[in-house]
């Protein structure tokens, strides 16, 4: 009888931390184009200006606590850091707003805690939240989606999920979109491919197993659930479009290149579902009834605050035939 | 006999403000100390009345430390605090009603202020009354540095100025106000909550990275020729 073959459940090779984050820094290529053609190269611009910076804070930071440089600075992950807050502030951002972001993540979110893999929090997602607290004005100046800037007279302005909050006013979600034509009718103009590029740069992720697929499939699906229970037919008092909330905002990002981060989610695979929900939840309820129009960031964070909770609770026992 | 007394003195200044520091090694009262410490005049505002109402709870707790029971003594030490402050508040109404204004919902809160508590508890219930008045005093001057040290850096962070509106606390303190960093956009984040948690973090981290130093060159002085024959007679 010939031996029947096993495919291990294992990898052979373990992937070392330099080459997960080249994998994720080319994953961020297809989101990056499309926020490239509709908004213009700002985002090119400041993901450069913040790389060199996340370097340098490092290397800085690194000196002072004397580790080896070499190491630590080529593991590349203080790009990902840097390419994902890129990612995230709007394009038309001044200089000192992504300096002032990159030395909260580097230096503070991620060495004060004690350098990768020690940071309870993602630091992307902390320059991301002081940021918003501490330049409220500047964070949410998105530039005109290019091709509509003919017809209206500014240049910067809200997006699509801001305009959603403040100035909707008790208008149905139809009268909403016909008002406001000039971004579509979906999730405003561009950010449907934005997400979408994400879309597909979090499957090639998926595919090589960089990342599992619990959190993010929990996350978008408690999106989906908690947008499809509100939406309330259109009315006056709806959440917004499932769509909407799926292909608005940052939720692809979110989902695929945030939370899952190895070092500040929940490990285990039941706690990554629940961690998942959590933050899908937490979105949700920020956009429609927080202070904030986009909620990713605090859903993040919150989720990474109960992780360790989450891992506490979720430990696999072992089987008892064992 | 006076020797004695000064090395007491010595040492109860030494441990209200640097080793048993309230608010960098108890971490105690960091309600208000995180809540008011956003520009130096409230701050300091905050420091006077804390300050006050120590050296006074202190005093009279030892004053009638013989005659209180062990069953009774939290409520009555609670009883004599909430009594000063009263009268720190109103004196504050009377006497500097803008500084009231901004940090008036404070004070009240001055009573819970565990480092108060904590004073008349471990201290002042076991000591003389002048001995634990200026316990009283020397902890309020140690929760008083880093209550305005926390309020100047948020001050220069927040807002680029240092002393602004001294005057509401100290009317002849006018024009006091000194521009540290000129054309400064201002960094809300600063003189927020989240900030203070921040700059809090950062002194408790300077404090016990200098107590290590501390620590490392006491060891350097000890032994200056690791060789010598003090680990020998250790072992012997």
């Amino acid at each position: 009888m010939a031996v029947k073959k096993i495919k291990l459940p294992n990898r052979l090779k373990a992937l070392s931390t330099s080459l997960i984050m080249l994998w994720v820094l080319l994953a961020c290529i297809p989101g990056l184009i499309a926020l490239t053609v509709f908004f213009g190269w700002g985002t090119l611009i400041n993901i450069i200006w913040l790389c060199i910076w996340a370097l340098l804070f490092e290397a800085l930071v690194l000196v002072f606590r004397k580790r080896n440089l070499g190491f630590y600075l080529k593991d590349y992950s203080a790009l990902v850091t840097a390419v994902l807050l890129g990612l995230c502030i709007p394009p038309s951002s001044p200089w000192w707003l992504s300096l002032t972001g990159i030395f909260f993540a580097i230096v503070i979110a991620k060495h004060l805690y004690g350098g990768l893999g020690q940071n309870l929090f993602n630091p992307a997602m902390v320059a991301y939240a002081v940021l918003l607290i501490a330049f409220p004005i500047e964070m949410t100046n998105w530039i005109i989606p290019l091709g509509l800037e003919q017809d209206l007279d500014a240049y910067t302005g809200a997006t699509a999920l801001d305009l959603f909050r403040n100035e909707r006013a008790g208008m149905l979600i139809s009268e909403f979109w016909s008002q406001n034509s000039a971004f579509g009718t979906l999730s405003g103009i561009g950010w449907e491919w934005v997400n979408g590029g994400f879309l597909l740069g979090g499957l090639l992720l998926l595919y090589k197993r960089i990342i599992g697929w619990q959190i993010p499939v929990a996350m978008l699906t408690s999106l989906l659930l908690m947008s499809a229970l509100f939406y309330d037919g259109g009315s006056s008092v709806s959440g917004g479009s499932p769509f909407m909330h799926l292909f608005g905002g940052g939720t692809m990002l979110g989902a695929f290149f945030i939370a899952t981060d190895p070092v500040t989610a929940s490990t285990t695979p039941k706690g990554r579902l629940i961690y998942g929900t959590l933050i899908g939840i937490v979105t949700y309820i920020i956009r429609v009834w927080g202070a904030y129009p986009d909620g990713i960031a605090f859903a993040v964070l919150l989720g990474n605050f109960a992780a360790p909770f989450i891992d506490y609770y979720t430990q696999p026992k072992p089987s008892r035939n064992a | 006999m006076m020797t004695s007394m000064n090395k007491k003195l010595k040492n109860i200044s030494a441990q209200a403000l640097w080793q048993n520091n309230p608010a960098l090694v108890q971490l105690l009262g960091l309600c208000p100390l995180l809540a008011v410490s956003s520009s130096v005049v409230n701050a300091l505002g905050l420091a006077l009345v804390t300050t006050l109402v120590l050296i006074f709870s202190n005093l009279m707790v030892s004053l009638i430390r013989h005659q209180i029971t062990a069953a009774i003594r939290l409520p009555v030490f609670v009883l004599i605090i909430a009594s000063f402050v009263t009268c720190a508040e109103l004196l504050m109404q009377a006497y500097a009603y803008s500084l009231y204004l901004s940090i008036g919902i404070f004070i009240p809160l001055i009573v819970t202020n565990c480092a108060i508590l904590g004073r008349a508890v471990t201290f002042a219930a076991n000591n003389s009354p002048l001995i634990s008045a200026f316990d009283g005093l020397m902890m309020g001057l140690g929760f008083s540095s880093v209550l305005i040290l926390l309020g100047a850096l948020r001050e220069i962070f927040g807002t680029g100025k240092l002393f602004a509106n001294l005057d509401i606390l100290l009317p002849m303190a006018t024009n006091l106000e000194i521009t540290i960093l000129p054309n400064y956009p201002g960094f809300l984040f600063a003189l927020l909550p989240p900030g203070a948690f921040l700059f809090m973090g950062l002194l408790l981290a300077l404090k016990n990275f200098i107590d290590q130093q501390i620590v490392e060159k006491n060891i350097k002085n000890l032994s200056p020729n690791p060789s010598s024959s003090s680990l020998a007679e250790d072992i012997s």
